[in-house]
C-alpha cells in the first residue's frame, strides 16, 4: 500500500463504519440520493454533504495553514464577518433582487476577509508571531466587528433574493453549495499538487529557516496562504448565511475552527506541519457531518453531538500519538528490537520540539 | 535545535534582562490607572471605592479561572477546556445537591476532586503520549460542555439550598455611606487563590519547576527537574481553578446554565497576555494576570458607565490590547536579540 492510501484509510474505514451505522438504523435510503420535486437533488446523505460545505472550506484553508506548521483560530470570527458584511450590504441596499447588489455584496464580503486572512498573515511571517496567538487576536475581537458591522442587529436576507441561491439553489440538479466545494478542493488540488506549492508549503512547514535559505520566500508563501484560509473562512460565511437567510454575528460559525481542527487532524495532517492531505480533510469533514447525522439517526439527543465530538478527539489524538501506539502495542511486539524502535519516533519528535 | 526559525522563542537569558522583564507588567498597570483616571475624570460616582470592589466580584470567576491558566501557559502549554469546566461543576453543584441531595459541603469537594482529577487525566495524557496540549484540551471543551448539557439543557435553580448563600455573604469595610464598601466572601476566596499562586509560583520548586519547563523542556529535563510532575501538576492545578471557578459562579448565581461561560478561555488566555505572560511560556507574573483580569473588569465597566455602548465593545478593545501587548513583546524580544550580537 502507498503511504498516502495508508494515511487515507483509518479516515475512510470510519466514515463506511458511521454509513453503515446509518443504513442500519434508517434504512438504505440514507445513502441513496433522490430528485426533489423542484429538480433538486436530496436524500440524507446529500443534505449532509450540502450542510457540511461550510466547514468543508474552513477545513481545506486550515489544512494548508497547518501544512505550514500554523494554526488559524479566526476563521470563525471571519465566517461571522464575511456573513455580516455580504447580508448588511444587501439589506442596506433598495433593491434586495438586483443581480448588481448581490455581486458587489459578495466581492466585498471576499476582498474583506481576504484582507483579514493577509493580516494575520503578516503578523505571522513579517513579526514572527507565533500563529496561535496571532490569530487568537481576531478570534476575540473578530465577532465584535461582525457586531459592529450589523450594528448588534441580525440583518436578514429576503427569501426573493438571488444571495438566498448560493446557499439553496442547484445547478445542473447538483446543490450550487456543492458545486462551491468541488471547485474549491480541485482549484486547491491541482495548484499544490500539479505545480510546485504544495511542496514549497511542506518545507516552509517542515524548517521555516531552511526554505529561505535554499531560496524559498516563505514568508511570501506564509502570507498568501492565511489570505487563502481567510478567503475560504469568508465564501464558507457567505454560503452560511445565504442558506439561511440571515447573518448571526454571535453564534454564526460559532466553533467551526474547532471542528475544522478535527477534521484536518481526523484526516491525517499532524498539527507539527510539513505534511497535508487535502483529501483526507475532506473525508475528515463528512466524518464530522455524517457523525452528527449519526447521533440523530441512532435515537441519541442531539446534546450527545458534543460528547460524541470529543470521544472523536480524543481516540484519534491517541491514535496519532506514536508514543501511545508504542505503549498500547508493547504487549504485543515480542522481540528486543521492536521495543527498542517502538519509543524511537516519540524521542524524536520530542527533540523537534 | 540551535536553528532560528520563524516560530521560535528568543533565548531567554538576554531577552528579559535586569528590568526589561518588568515593562509589559508595568504597561498593564500604566493602563489599569490610565483607565480608571479617565473613568473618575468623565463619570460622576465613578470615584467611589465600591466600582473598584465590584471589579473583584464580578470577576471573581474569570480571576480564578486566569490564575489557573497562568500556570499552564508558563509551563508552555495552553487549556481550552476551563469554560467547559467551569460550566460542569457549576451544574454538577446544581445536579448533586439538588437532584441527589447530596449535602453541600460534600458536593463542593467532589466537584473540586474531580476537577482536579480530570486536569491531571489530561495532563497525563499531554505528557506521556505527546498528545498537543491544543487538542488534549479540546476534548474537554467538547466533553464538559455535552455532559453539561446532558445534565439539563435548561436553567436549575440552587436558591432552596441554604448553603449558597454563603458566597455573596458581605463583609463591609467603613460605613458604605461614607465612602466604605463592601466584598462577599467569595471575592476573598479569589484573593486567597492568587495568593497561594503567587507563593507557589516563586517560592516552591513545583513553581520553579513551572517556570523552567515553560524555558526550555529538554533544558529542565537534562537539569534533573521532574518535568512530568510539573508538567501533569499545571493541567491539575488549572483543573482544579476551573472547578473553583464554576463553584464561585454557583455561590455567585445561585443557578446553573448549561449555555455558561461559552469563550471564558479566550477571555482567560487574553487576560493572561495582557498581564505580561509569554504565550510561549517561561516568563510571566501571576499578579500580571491580576491586572489583566482587572482590566477586562474596568473595560466593562466603563462601557457599562457610558450605557449608550454595547458589550461587544469591549471585545473589540480587547483585541486591540491584545495585539499591542504581543507586538510589544516582540519589540523587547528583538532588541533583546540586537544586544546579544
Amino acid at each position: 500500500m502507498s503511504p498516502y492510501a495508508k494515511r487515507l484509510m483509518w479516515p475512510v474505514v470510519i466514515l463506511l463504519a458511521l454509513v453503515a451505522v446509518n443504513i442500519a438504523a434508517t434504512g438504505v435510503d440514507f445513502i441513496v440520493p433522490s430528485v426533489n420535486d423542484d429538480g433538486r437533488l436530496g436524500g440524507a446523505f446529500v443534505n449532509i454533504l450540502r450542510r457540511s460545505v461550510p466547514l468543508l472550506l474552513i477545513a481545506l484553508g486550515m489544512t494548508l495553514v497547518i501544512a505550514t506548521k500554523g494554526i488559524d483560530l479566526s476563521v470563525g470570527a471571519v465566517y461571522a464577518i464575511g456573513a455580516a458584511i455580504a447580508c448588511q450590504t444587501i439589506m442596506d441596499s433598495s433593491d434586495q433582487g438586483a443581480a448588481g447588489t448581490v455581486l458587489t455584496a459578495i466581492a466585498l464580503a471576499l476582498v474583506v476577509t481576504a484582507v483579514i486572512g493577509a493580516w494575520n498573515g503578516v503578523m505571522v511571517a513579517a513579526f514572527g508571531i507565533q500563529p496561535i496567538v496571532a490569530t487568537l487576536i481576531l478570534m476575540i475581537a473578530g465577532r465584535g466587528i461582525a457586531q459592529l458591522i450589523t450594528g448588534g442587529q441580525i440583518p436578514k436576507v429576503e427569501d426573493t433574493s438571488p444571495f438566498t441561491e448560493l446557499g439553496r439553489g442547484a445547478f445542473l440538479t447538483i446543490p450550487i453549495p456543492i458545486w462551491i466545494a468541488a471547485l474549491a478542493l480541485t482549484a486547491l488540488a491541482l495548484l499544490t499538487r500539479r505545480t510546485a506549492l504544495g511542496m514549497l508549503l511542506e518545507s516552509v512547514g517542515g524548517n521555516p529557516e531552511a526554505s529561505r535559505l535554499a531560496g524559498i520566500r516563505s514568508k511570501g508563501i506564509t502570507v498568501l496562504v492565511y489570505l487563502v484560509c481567510g478567503l475560504c473562512a469568508g465564501l464558507a460565511g457567505l454560503i452560511g448565511a445565504s442558506n439561511l437567510g440571515s447573518a448571526d454575528a454571535n453564534n454564526g460559525g460559532l466553533w467551526i475552527e474547532l471542528d475544522a481542527i478535527l477534521a484536518v487532524v481526523i484526516g491525517g495532517t499532524a498539527l507539527l506541519g510539513g505534511r497535508f492531505f487535502l483529501l483526507g480533510t475532506t473525508i475528515g469533514v463528512v466524518i464530522i457531518g455524517t457523525l452528527e447525522d449519526t447521533i440523530i439517526n441512532v435515537g441519541l439527543s442531539s446534546q450527545w453531538q458534543f460528547t460524541a465530538k470529543a470521544i472523536v478527539v480524543f481516540v484519534v489524538a491517541l491514535l496519532q500519538s506514536p508514543g501511545f501506539r508504542a505503549w498500547i502495542l508493547k504487549p504485543f511486539k515480542r522481540t528486543p528490537q521492536a521495543r527498542v524502535e517502538a519509543p524511537a519516533p516519540a524521542k524524536a519528535e520530542e527533540a523537534a520540539k | 535545535m540551535t536553528v532560528q526559525t520563524l516560530t521560535e522563542r528568543p533565548s531567554r537569558s538576554t531577552l528579559f534582562d535586569g528590568l526589561t522583564r518588568y515593562i509589559p507588567i508595568g504597561a498593564t498597570v500604566a493602563l489599569l490607572a490610565a483607565l480608571y483616571l479617565g473613568g473618575v475624570a468623565n463619570y460622576p460616582n465613578f470615584d467611589n471605592p465600591q466600582v473598584v470592589a465590584k471589579l473583584f466580584i464580578d470577576n471573581a470567576p474569570l480571576l480564578v479561572i486566569a490564575v489557573g491558566m497562568t500556570f499552564v501557559i508558563l509551563s508552555g502549554g495552553i487549556d481550552l477546556s476551563v469554560g467547559s469546566v467551569m460550566a460542569f461543576s457549576t451544574m454538577a453543584c446544581a445536579w448533586l445537591t439538588v437532584e441527589a441531595g447530596i449535602g453541600a459541603p460534600l458536593a463542593l469537594v467532589l466537584v473540586l476532586a474531580f476537577g482536579t482529577a480530570w486536569g491531571l487525566l489530561i495532563g497525563a495524557v499531554i505528557h506521556y503520549f505527546d498528545v498537543q496540549p491544543f487538542i488534549a484540551t479540546l476534548v474537554g471543551l467538547f466533553l464538559f460542555r455535552g455532559l453539561t448539557l446532558q445534565i439539563s439543557d435548561t436553567d436549575v435553580s440552587m436558591r432552596e439550598v441554604e448553603f449558597f448563600q454563603w458566597g455573596m455573604t458581605h463583609v463591609d469595610f467603613g460605613e458604605i455611606r461614607d465612602g466604605g464598601f463592601w466584598l462577599p466572601y467569595l471575592s476573598f476566596v479569589a484573593f486567597a487563590v492568587v495568593v497561594i499562586a503567587f507563593v507557589v509560583l516563586h517560592y516552591t520548586r513545583f513553581g520553579r519547576g513551572v517556570y523552567a519547563v515553560g524555558g526550555s523542556e529538554s533544558s529542565a529535563l537534562l537539569m534533573g527537574l521532574p518535568v512530568a510532575r510539573t508538567k501533569i501538576g499545571v493541567y491539575a492545578v488549572s483543573g482544579f481553578c476551573a472547578a473553583l471557578a464554576g463553584v464561585l459562579a454557583a455561590f455567585a448565581t445561585k443557578s446553573a446554565n448549561p449555555l455558561a461561560n461559552v469563550g471564558a478561555e479566550l477571555d482567560a488566555i487574553a487576560a493572561v497576555v495582557i498581564g505580561g505572560t509569554l504565550l510561549t511560556g517561561g516568563a510571566g507574573f501571576v499578579l500580571g494576570t491580576v491586572a489583566g483580569v482587572m482590566v477586562w473588569g474596568m473595560l466593562n465597566t466603563l462601557i457599562a458607565f457610558q450605557g449608550n455602548l454595547s458589550s461587544w465593545w469591549a471585545r473589540i478593545v480587547m483585541g486591540v490590547l491584545l495585539l499591542a501587548f504581543i507586538l510589544l513583546q516582540r519589540v523587547l524580544a528583538r532588541s533583546g536579540e540586537k544586544r546579544r550580537t
